[in-house]
């Protein structure tokens, strides 16, 4: 028996809105086993995990602190894979955003006016799209791989960051801790309900970055490029689209918001600017742009899924004690299968029982 | 060898069908080769040609029917058990690894291990004995078509099969080419060896082919000795019906100079690319010229530099209407009134998973940015318009298909190829630069896009025509120049020209001196 994969003559509009869904549910099936491998019932376990969280106003709260940077920055990562240009190193911008917006506060910690947010978000973005900018002028100029660039740029981030909250950032009040001091009113971005949770603005800016980049992708002629490049460079470049331009445009656009999602996420969530002020945001989000179906919009729907990976894995360690990695777990078992699950966009999957009978061993 | 029992068919269909979702793609088919023969089996693109001897060679598996070999029912269930059997087949287009030596992707294709070394003299031996000249160690990348379709044929030879199916050979070859080929089909033949030939040429067909199987939407319309028809009769078998004549009449007096190219030159982008080397070429409004050639010398290098996909160095190199062009990219060339159409559709010309009129804002949004963007800076595609001009199109060009607007890749080859001209033509260009128009389009589709082109010369503009089939390089040009390893020959009058003096210009044959020596004579002392 082996299992073959036809061509469809079209890809099938069901499974492509079918494709999430099965995947979810494989990754349920395979959280089950797994739990029940761990000697855990896996009802309970499951139901602590993925419904819990949803069960109390101020985890609702958190799921969206959680979702905001998702979102922000799955969206961007939507343009840049559609159009064929391989961003990995969204935490990298994220990191490199929050840091270039931190430096208002922290420099000028007297200077709080109306403007220092905005100011502060402008260069959140500018520093992740001039992180993003890297890869994308390698790529253009030497034809290196974008992925592992970008990827690579996330290490110097990280470090750079690490040394930053440690070194010459550090608040010099701080008992020697790490963290630079803590920002003031005018540097925060507010909470939406300050009297029932955490939530800040930072999804609204989610979700107007999300809106915009759909009706951009849809509606114009500059979204119109992205998809082209993205599915046929060769009929891009009949087209007269420049690869080198759009490679730029992704990777600014992507390294924008993942940097504005970096401020918001130290200005909103956090305060200050930590040695690390980020739990995988910019990894999760590429599994959040896929289980999207790269649509900004579906950014939105699989950016509330994967936060609740991130709440459930706290659940977990606290009812179940596991480790919290138990998340990243999950996150990584959902990525498989959505990649998996889009197979049968395209193809039809059949089981053939005949054995081949090719005396001479059967090749193709 | 079966040669005695001339009664027993070697292999014998009846009542074979495939069914691809609502398409019979082949429809109840009954053929029957006799040993020793070699039968042709001719029809149209998508007349289901393809579809048949890829059940024959176990590459797709039968709806219904049956497939018998020597009187007794079997079941060719892979390419390894139709080989096993005794069917070799060479395919249109060739599985090789151009990086590979000759005997090592011969070594690729065999079933078992066999040594290297004996894959060589085993080549080497059969390439001799068929009049097929094969060095083993030889790269691929370094050889012509025409002897990487020997090593298709060696690979098949060597595993000794009773049949031999050969897929469009003559496709890709030279006049001088497809000759040793029929040398080395007539040595198969006397051999004892059938050969199932799949052509759409007829002249070739009734020169090499005992007998004719034609086939039409998946069905036998006819089963004849082709020596006894004419290609008229034959053309109806397949087409079923008449196909309109061309009429070239009303080219008049050519007019002003619209695309210039003077001493061109172009490195190869890749290893495996070709260079342009010193290519001159003038066209005048009303002007037809077909650039003919083998596959792989120079085409798509040649119309990537017209169409602006590819700058050259100098600007002067090409001119538009007076204007140095050289360095400017497609969208410029296209606001001068330039339109182009590549070799490939899917993936080239449109993008297959965009619907019709998407294809459409491809290629024309930047000279028709007035009527299809609107919105300001926004630049907001106009669906109204865009939908209105793909209608225009599409009725313009008869293109059928199911839905209004469906993806471009859901078409077939013809229609889309219609629509991908019509795109262009509706822009009225004034140079038009196109690529292997009629490559795989069925016959009715193909006369209604050369008689657009030509009729698109008679109303003034300037047409350059890079063809393959020589068939329709005769019909719509009005001069006629040959493309070899990147050089162009001198374009000549249509009037003039003959198919000896193209097969001649083909195989590499340069007439530096100019007209007034016999080309036959100067081959000869070569």
């Amino acid at each position: 028996m082996h299992i073959e994969l036809q061509k469809r003559p079209v890809p099938s509009t069901l499974y492509a809105v079918l494709s999430p869904f099965i995947a979810l549910a494989l990754t349920l099936v395979a959280g089950a086993i797994l739990f029940m491998a761990l000697g855990k019932n896996p009802f309970d376990a499951l139901y602590s995990f993925f419904i819990e969280p949803l069960t109390e106003v101020w985890s609702i709260h958190e799921l969206t602190v959680k979702a905001a940077p998702l979102i922000l920055i799955a969206v961007g990562l939507s343009v840049c894979y559609r159009s064929n240009n391989w961003n990995i190193g969204a935490e990298g911008q994220f990191i490199m955003g929050g840091i270039l917006g931190s430096l208002v506060p922290i420099l000028m910690p007297g200077f709080q006016s109306w403007l220092t947010l905005p100011l502060m978000l402008v260069l959140g973005m500018i520093g992740g799209a001039a992180w993003g900018a890297i890869p994308a002028y390698l790529k253009t100029r030497f034809n290196t791989n974008e992925i592992l660039v970008s990827l690579m740029l996330v290490y110097t981030a990280q470090l750079f960051l690490d040394w930053l909250a440690r070194g010459v950032l550090r608040d010099p009040n701080g008992n020697n801790f790490p963290g630079s001091i803590r920002f003031s009113e005018a540097a925060r971005l507010p909470e939406i309900i300050p009297s029932q949770g955490s939530a800040h603005y930072g999804l609204v800016l989610a979700l107007v970055a999300a809106v915009v980049v759909w009706f951009m992708l849809r509606f114009t002629l500059n979204g119109f490029e992205v998809r082209v490049l993205g599915a046929n460079p060769r009929a891009g470049r009949f087209a007269g689209f420049s690869q080198t331009r759009m490679a730029f445009f992704a990777f600014l656009l992507s390294g924008g918001l993942a940097g504005l999602a970096g401020i918001a996420e130290v200005s909103g969530a956090i305060g200050q600017l930590r040695e690390t002020i980020s739990p995988g945001y910019g990894f999760t989000a590429i599994i959040v742009a896929f289980l999207g179906r790269l649509s900004p919009l579906g950014a939105i729907a699989a950016g509330f899924m994967l936060a609740l990976t991130y709440l459930g894995g706290e659940a977990a360690q606290m009812t179940l004690g596991i480790s919290d990695k138990v998340g990243r777990v999950f996150q990584g078992l959902l990525l498989f299968f959505v990649l998996g699950c889009d197979t049968l966009i395209n193809y039809r999957v059949r089981l053939v029982w005949r054995k081949a009978t090719a005396p001479a061993g059967g090749q193709a | 060898m079966d040669t005695n029992h001339t009664e027993i068919p070697l292999l014998e269909t009846r009542g074979l069908t495939k069914i691809f979702g609502s398409l019979r793609a082949c429809d109840g088919i009954d053929l029957a080769i006799a040993p020793g023969e070699v039968h042709a089996l001719l029809g149209e693109n998508g007349a289901g040609k393809s579809t048949l001897v890829k059940m024959l060679f176990g590459v797709l598996e039968p709806s219904a029917g049956e497939i018998l070999w020597k009187g007794a029912p079997v079941k060719i269930g892979s390419p390894g058990e139709a080989r096993a059997t005794g069917v070799g087949m060479v395919f249109q287009h060739f599985s090789l690894f151009e990086a590979l030596t000759v005997a090592e992707n011969i070594a690729l294709a065999l079933d078992g291990k066999v040594p290297i070394e004996r894959i060589s003299d085993e080549a080497r031996r059969l390439s001799v004995e068929y009049g097929l000249p094969l060095d083993p160690s030889a790269h691929v990348a370094d050889l012509s078509v025409g002897e990487r379709q020997r090593i298709e044929i060696v690979r098949a030879l060597l595993q000794n099969p009773e049949l031999i199916i050969l897929d469009e050979p003559t496709s890709v070859l030279t006049p001088q080419e497809a000759d040793k080929l029929f040398e080395t089909l007539a040595k198969l033949k006397a051999e004892g060896r059938s050969v199932l030939y799949i052509s759409h040429r007829l002249e070739e067909v009734q020169r090499i082919c005992d007998r004719a199987t034609v086939l039409r939407h998946g069905k036998v319309t006819g089963a004849c000795d082709p020596r006894n028809e004419t290609p008229s009769s034959l053309a109806r078998m397949m087409v079923g019906g008449e196909v309109p004549e061309i009429s070239g009449a009303g080219l008049g007096e050519p007019g002003e100079v619209l695309i210039e190219v003077h001493r061109l030159s172009a490195p190869a982008r890749t290893p495996f690319a070709v260079a342009l080397t010193d290519v001159d070429l003038t066209v005048r409004a009303g002007e037809v010229i077909a650039i003919a050639g083998v596959a792989g010398n120079g085409q798509s290098e040649l119309f990537d530099v017209l169409s602006g996909e590819v700058t050259v160095a100098h600007a002067d190199s090409i001119r538009i209407a007076g204007v140095a062009a050289g360095r400017l990219g497609i969208t410029a060339r296209r606001l001068m009134g330039c339109s182009f159409v590549p070799e490939e559709r899917h993936g080239h010309a449109a993008v297959p998973t965009m619907s019709l009129s998407g294809n459409l804002v491809l290629s024309r949004y930047a000279s028709d940015r007035k009527t299809f963007i609107t919105g300001g800076w926004l630049g907001l595609i106009n669906t109204g318009p865009v939908a209105t001009a793909t209608k225009r199109i599409s009725s313009a060009m008869d293109v059928r298909k199911s839905l209004v607007d469906p993806p471009a890749g859901s078409l077939s080859g013809g229609n889309l190829q219609k629509f991908i001209v019509g795109r262009e033509l509706d822009r009225q260009p004034r140079v038009l630069v196109v690529n292997q128009p009629t490559w795989g389009v069925d016959a009715g589709a193909a006369s209604r896009i050369r008689q657009a082109l030509v009729d698109l010369a008679k109303s003034g503009s300037a047409v350059i025509v890079i063809s393959q089939d020589l068939d329709e390089v005769f019909e719509i040009a009005s001069s006629i120049s040959v493309i070899n390893e990147g050089r162009l020959s001198k374009p000549e009058p249509a009037a003039t020209m003959t198919r000896e003096r193209i097969g001649l210009l083909m195989g590499g044959f340069h007439d530096g001196a100019g007209h007034g020596v016999d080309p036959a004579e100067v081959a000869h002392a070569h």
